[in-house]
């Protein structure tokens, strides 16, 4: 019995920290509910990382596999997820809302007559019901949402979660399915994947962002102070500066470009116009760097800093380069 | 081709988001509402493939109360060719289950080579319709699409699609759901006599009875809230770049411990 599934995503051959993150949450929810905590793995070898799995609290690692599963396809893969959530009698399923579970999770509830609770930032069990609540408008206000029947299917914002170690067997079951290949979809034809190991913006920790104050596509300084700051950085931009064509559209902050919550938000030249607000507000730390004092930035940020960002950004770089290299 | 364009109406991306006393929801007076910006990529998008084949045919698909028309007139003066308007208690507010049971309802009414759905609607942001359509009409979906090509034959696309960390490029045949992702192109505005037509052109009205479908909500949702309100923190003004720079960085590890 398995109350409570999750789908752990593999990139490149490892087990991405959400599925450390949905583990967690669903040991605290099985343990209210009195269940049992199952995680699917599609297509790896599993064995690989059930220990580590187990250590956040999951009792089993299923370790699905099928004809037409090498590679990601949302209907296959949605044929895998929604036949074991049958199988296995899961109440309560939880996805990583990143790329992938954005296009995975709605097929796989959409086979079982549901619909996602989608991108939520925490749960609580009301009864037996889980309740997620949700940034909406980009995160101008939140609200909670829950299912009506079962399963409940939700995804959690990568990187919002905490980890929690609470050590459980991981024991590894191998499942071979079935996948009906005569459902039409797409094949793939090319994959070009970025292989510098650049962390998304949606799962950095430190993201430092710059806008139209950059004055122009180069952004060396700024790539500079994330290669100071280590792999969990990257960079990110306002809409005005991909509009420039400056950087690339999966680099915009915002309403109509990423919602972000890292720790540390460092903006460059940017306003702070209500849209981008939006995209970022929820940062636990916001520093930014503008010349114009008045700038609707500096109302939200924690460190505010008044001048010149060719001349502070230089300076700020050698401060961090040398405070880390302590 | 004909091409099926699923467009919501949202409130413009300038509103201030006010929650209800109640928190029963957002206060809706004075909210100017606009398309959903990644249904304006879907609309261009459709007209593109229509114009470059100089064949085929554009419909709108709106869900909703009766402001909705507007958003479905500003897509026929962008060039579309006709709408079809659901107004019924019964959608107007639900969820995506429901609303792509809705727009399914539709679809099996038309013809239709292409569904364009934005990837997400920037009100709720859940970012699941275009998916569930494509499974309760069991077409395969492309999500994500930052560039799109049909096929010389016109029974397949060719798609550029945003997955982490890069691109991938999909082939699918039609037909098949399509969820816009900025990128795609950038939509031109409506032309004072595209205005003009657009008043003659068709809207059909539904309800969901006239789509034969019956709703039963899958999800619910509550309790609105307000982020917890940021205030600003400390600003530092006409200190020497390097002192500044020491200061905030010390403060960034001392105090706020985030490096
Ligand atoms: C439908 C819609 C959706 C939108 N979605 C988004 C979105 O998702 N994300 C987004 O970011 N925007 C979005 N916008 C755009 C938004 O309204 C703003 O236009 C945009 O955020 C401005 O970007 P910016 O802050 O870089 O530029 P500006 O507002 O021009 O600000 C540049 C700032 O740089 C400062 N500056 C200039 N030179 C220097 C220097 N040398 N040193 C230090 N500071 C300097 C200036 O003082 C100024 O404050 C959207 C708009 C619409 C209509
Ligand atoms: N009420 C609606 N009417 C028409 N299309 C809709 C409606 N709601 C959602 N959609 C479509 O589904 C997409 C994604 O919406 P959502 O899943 O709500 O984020 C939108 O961009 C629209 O294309």
């Amino acid at each position: 019995m398995s109350k409570v599934l999750i789908y752990g995503e593999i990139k490149s051959g490892k087990l991405k920290k959400s599925a450390f993150e949905l583990a967690s949450e669903a040991r605290r929810i099985a343990d209210a509910v009195g269940g049992e905590v199952g995680a699917v793995l599609i297509g790896a070898d599993a064995a690989a990382f059930a220990a580590d799995l187990g250590k956040y609290g999951v009792d089993k690692v299923f370790q699905v596999e099928g004809a037409a599963l090498e590679n990601y396809n949302s209907e296959y893969y949605a044929q895998a997820m929604a036949g074991l959530i049958k199988d296995k009698n899961a109440e309560i399923v939880l996805f990583s809302h990143s790329m992938q579970g954005k296009d995975l999770a709605p097929r796989t509830a959409a086979k079982l007559g549901t619909a996602v609770i989608a991108d939520c930032v925490s749960f609580r069990l009301d009864g037996g019901t889980l309740v997620g609540k949700r940034p909406m408008y980009a995160g101008k206000c939140f609200s909670e949402w829950s299912a009506t029947g079962t399963p409940q299917i939700a995804s959690a914002r990568p990187n919002v979660l905490e980890t929690v170690e609470v050590p459980k067997a991981g024991a590894v079951e191998k499942i071979t399915v079935e996948i009906d290949s005569s459902r039409l979809t797409y094949t793939t034809k090319d994959l070009n994947l970025d292989t510098s190991g650049k962390v998304d913006l949606t799962e950095a920790e430190i993201i430092v962002s710059g806008g139209r104050g950059m004055g122009g596509n180069d952004y060396s300084l700024l790539e500079e102070m994330v290669s100071i700051l280590g792999p969990t950085a990257t960079i990110g931009a306002s809409r005005a500066a991909v509009d420039a064509g400056w950087r690339v559209h999966s680099d915009q902050v915002g309403q109509t470009g990423k919602t972000v919550t890292p720790n540390l938000y460092i903006a460059c030249g940017i306003s702070g116009s209500i849209q981008h607000l939006a995209g970022m507000g929820s940062s636990k730390v916001i520093v930014a760097i503008n010349k114009d004092t008045e700038a609707p930035i500096f109302t939200k940020a924690d460190y505010g800093i008044v001048g010149d960002l060719f001349k502070i950004v230089p300076e700020f770089n050698k401060e961090l380069k040398s405070l880390l290299s302590e | 081709m004909k091409s099926l364009v699923c467009l919501k109406q949202v409130p413009d991306t300038e509103t201030q988001i006010k929650v209800a006393a109640d928190g029963s929801g957002i206060v809706t007076d004075g909210i100017k509402y606009v398309i959903n910006p990644y249904d304006e990529f879907s609309v261009e998008e459709a007209l593109r493939i229509k114009e470059k084949l100089k064949a085929g045919d554009v419909t709108i698909v709106g869900i909703g109360p009766d402001r909705v028309v507007e958003a479905i007139r500003t897509a026929l003066a962008m060039g579309a060719d006709k709408g079809v308007h659901v107004n019924d208690n019964a959608v107007n507010q639900a969820d995506p289950y429901c609303i792509a049971q809705t727009l399914a309802g539709v679809a099996k009414q038309l013809e239709f080579d292409i569904i364009f759905c934005g990837h997400r609607a920037i009100d709720d942001d859940l970012g699941e319709t275009g998916a569930i359509l494509a499974e309760l009409l069991q077409i395969p979906q492309i999500t994500l699409v930052t560039k799109l090509e049909v096929a010389a034959d016109r029974k397949s696309v060719t798609c550029e699609r945003d997955v982490e960390g890069g691109k991938e490029v999909v082939e699918s045949p039609l037909p098949c759901v399509v969820t816009s992702q900025k990128g795609l192109n950038e939509p031109r505005y409506a032309s004072l006599p595209g205005i003009m037509k657009a008043k003659k052109k068709p809207v059909d009205k539904k309800t969901t009875a006239d789509l034969g479908i019956s709703i039963e909500p899958k999800l619910k949702c509550s309790s609105f809230s307000m982020p917890p309100e940021r205030k600003a923190g400390q600003k530092f003004e006409g200190m020497e770049p390097a002192d500044v720079a020491k200061t905030v960085a010390g403060l960034l590890r001392s105090e706020a411990k985030v490096i």
